[in-house]
């Protein structure tokens, strides 16, 4: 794991902890939306592995690609797609940043080159190869990001990707989200070798195990890896360990855990952790994090508005962009 | 100018090859073998690994990079062995490249060609000689294409390099060895329009691919028995031309399905079923159809040949609707 460094800078401190705050609270809202059946479909929510995606998208440039599975809210989010596209896209609007078509699990946007949204467990790896070779044959010095979690490790897509990211020296970012559940199957009772970072060096990737809720150490192992993929067109690979605190879908009664292991981890909250540590250094003040709650309700509000004003699209485009130029 | 299937397809990839920086072939011993089917022998020498390049025995990897190459601006042409083996990157192909369109709201379009042998005839057993065509037609987003000539052969890489969108190309394995005059100018194709292969006034008999050559030969020998059968080669399997089906069912007045494919849930099937919905009143005799026995394609080759469509049976379900009149 990461040595976490001592000292933050209270821009940087702040930055992070609105980010967290954004994708927390957003998703609080979403499972009140969801209760009220304005969000329909299955919805993961991303809450306790916040610091993941707020601590990695930083790292990545503009002309970067990033690959994410179905829990992918936190990084469109993190990726600057505007939350107001994001919730319109939740409700299946046309505004939203699928113009509907999508839902939760697929979230999409060209602008910011964020290729979804994949709801098929190790999907996205192949894709990310595949992103990455076009840089690589095109000789563009961008990096691909995949984000994926531990379930889909037991994939032969994983297995197939790894393979083929180490052997064409690909640029690829992989990004394991080790949340220790599958839905509802543990990391031990589905693999046979739990150090799942191992698997990555057995490819001959680089690769390192990081304290998933802590923003800093998440933050400092992606900056590093990003520099050495660019520096070497090399993938590395970054075990980030972490937790889901809600259940894996809305859907989901949580009978495969008990709850003294999530309160456990409760204790590790990437949000409250990085508050404290803020505080005890004196970084940021009561008023700071009143701000940021006030800015993030706020967004959330108008996010939702967007969203409940935005269209249906009509029935007659039932057919539209099934192929390129028909329909 | 003489030539073979073979070398009409490998003809256009080195043309796609010359004429795009973007295109390149990729797949399980493209290169170095020069290709299972020895569709690609040479390309290697001539465009190098970067571009002519082998794969792992990693079919979902492979296409699915080649899926994320096509959204990262390249043009691929993958190669799957046989459509057996797509069935380990049937995931990339139907989750994927016929949905990321959808599912972004027109966002992203994924320009890969992906190019597998079909079809039974050279006893290699269940496993190598599936026709399964049909599950990919089955699925919106795709092209599904099967050129059955040399002119199709040679032109349809082209176009299908062309479109935005994720094309199949199924090659037949009993064509590769065909020979036949191909034209050197070659402007005579189409992925939109099926092809009347035979002008003809009885019986319209649809098929495809590999099993075009054995219904113009069932339609030599029906004029034998004074039957002037029309053939329609479907070549796009999807979308489905249906107007020309129609056209030639409604001028015959019957028709005999031609597809080497399981008749359970067959493109066979399929066709039957628009025609019945459209043309029901313009039909003398019921339809009919030559499918494969639905039994996994054995060994021996007596068994392989009685399980496949075949001229005989072709001729004589022909023979039968023309004896019917409803």
């Amino acid at each position: 794991m990461e040595q976490k460094p001592s000292q933050v800078s209270r821009e940087q401190g702040l930055r992070w902890l609105k980010d967290m705050s954004r994708i927390r609270r957003m998703e609080e809202k979403c499972a009140e939306l969801y209760g009220q059946e304005k969000i329909r479909g299955f919805l993961h929510l991303y809450i306790g592995e916040e610091a993941v995606a707020a601590g990695a998208m930083s790292e990545l440039g503009e002309d970067d690609a990033v690959v994410a599975t179905y829990r992918e809210h936190g990084h469109a989010l993190m990726r600057g797609i505007s939350m107001n596209a994001i919730m319109a896209e939740m409700y299946g609007k046309l505004e939203g940043c699928s113009h509907g078509r999508g839902g939760s699990m697929h979230l999409f946007d060209a602008a910011t080159r964020f290729y979804g949204g994949n709801a098929i467990v190790s999907g996205g790896l192949p894709l990310s190869i595949g992103l990455a070779l076009a840089d690589k044959m095109q000789n563009r010095k961008r990096v691909t990001a995949c984000f994926f979690g531990e379930g889909a490790v037991a994939e032969g897509e994983f297995h197939e990707s790894l393979n083929l990211a180490a052997l064409w020296q690909l640029p690829v970012l992989f990004v394991c989200e080790n949340n220790l559940y599958a839905m509802g199957t543990a990391l031990a009772r589905s693999e046979s070798v739990t150090d799942i970072h191992l698997k990555a060096e057995s490819y001959g990737i680089f690769s390192a195990a990081v304290d998933g809720m802590d923003v800093i150490s998440v933050n400092t192992a992606v900056c590093d890896a990003v520099k050495r993929i660019r520096k070497k067109s090399a993938p590395a690979f970054l075990e980030m360990r972490t937790y889901r605190f809600r259940a894996h879908s809305m859907f989901d009664p949580e009978l495969y855990r008990n709850k003294e292991e999530v309160e456990q981890w409760k204790q590790l909250c990437p949000v409250a952790t990085l508050t404290a540590r803020l505080r005890a250094q004196q970084v940021i003040g009561e008023e700071d994090i009143a701000a940021i709650e006030n800015a993030v309700a706020e967004e959330i509000q108008t996010a939702i508005d967007f969203a409940e004003a935005g269209h249906w699209e009509p029935v007659e485009d039932l057919m539209k962009d099934i192929y390129t130029n028909r329909g | 100018m003489k030539t073979t299937y073979r070398e009409a397809i490998r003809a256009a990839l080195r043309e796609a090859l010359q004429q795009d920086k973007r295109v390149f072939l990729m797949g399980e011993d493209v290169g170095r073998y020069g290709g299972c089917y020895a569709v690609s022998q040479g390309l290697l020498q001539e465009f190098g690994e970067e571009r002519i390049r082998d794969t792992p025995l990693s079919e979902s990897a492979f296409v699915g990079a080649g899926i994320g190459a096509a959204l990262g601006g390249m043009r691929p042409i993958v190669e799957v062995m046989t459509v057996n083996f797509s069935l380990l990157c049937l995931d990339q192909i139907v989750n994927t490249a016929a949905t990321l369109r959808h599912m972004s709201g027109g966002q992203f379009s994924v320009p890969i060609v992906l190019r597998m042998t079909t079809g039974a005839g050279r006893q290699l057993a269940a496993q190598h000689s599936h026709s399964l065509e049909c599950w990919y037609a089955h699925v919106p987003g795709l092209r599904v294409i099967a050129p059955a000539t040399l002119e199709d052969m040679r032109g349809m890489l082209r176009l299908a390099l062309d479109d935005p969108d994720p094309v199949i190309i199924f090659e037949h394995n009993a064509l590769y060895n065909r020979e036949g005059d191909l034209a050197e100018d070659n402007n005579v194709t189409d992925i939109r329009r099926a092809a009347v292969r035979r002008q003809g006034k009885d019986i319209s008999l649809i098929c495809y691919g590999g099993n075009l050559h054995k219904t113009l030969e069932a339609a030599e020998q029906l004029v034998l028995n004074g039957i002037d059968a029309e053939v329609i080669d479907l070549r796009s399997l999807r979308p489905l031309d249906e107007e020309t089906v129609l056209a030639s069912v409604r001028k015959t007045r019957r028709a005999v399905m031609i597809d080497e494919s399981w008749r359970s849930g067959s493109l066979a099937a399929e066709i039957g079923m628009r025609v019945a919905e459209q043309a029901f009143y313009d039909l003398d005799a019921p339809l009919a159809r030559v499918c494969t026995a639905e039994v996994p394609i054995p060994y021996p080759g007596h068994l392989e040949q009685a399980a496949l469509p075949q001229v005989e049976t072709i001729v004589s379900k022909a023979q039968e609707a023309m004896a019917q009149n409803v």
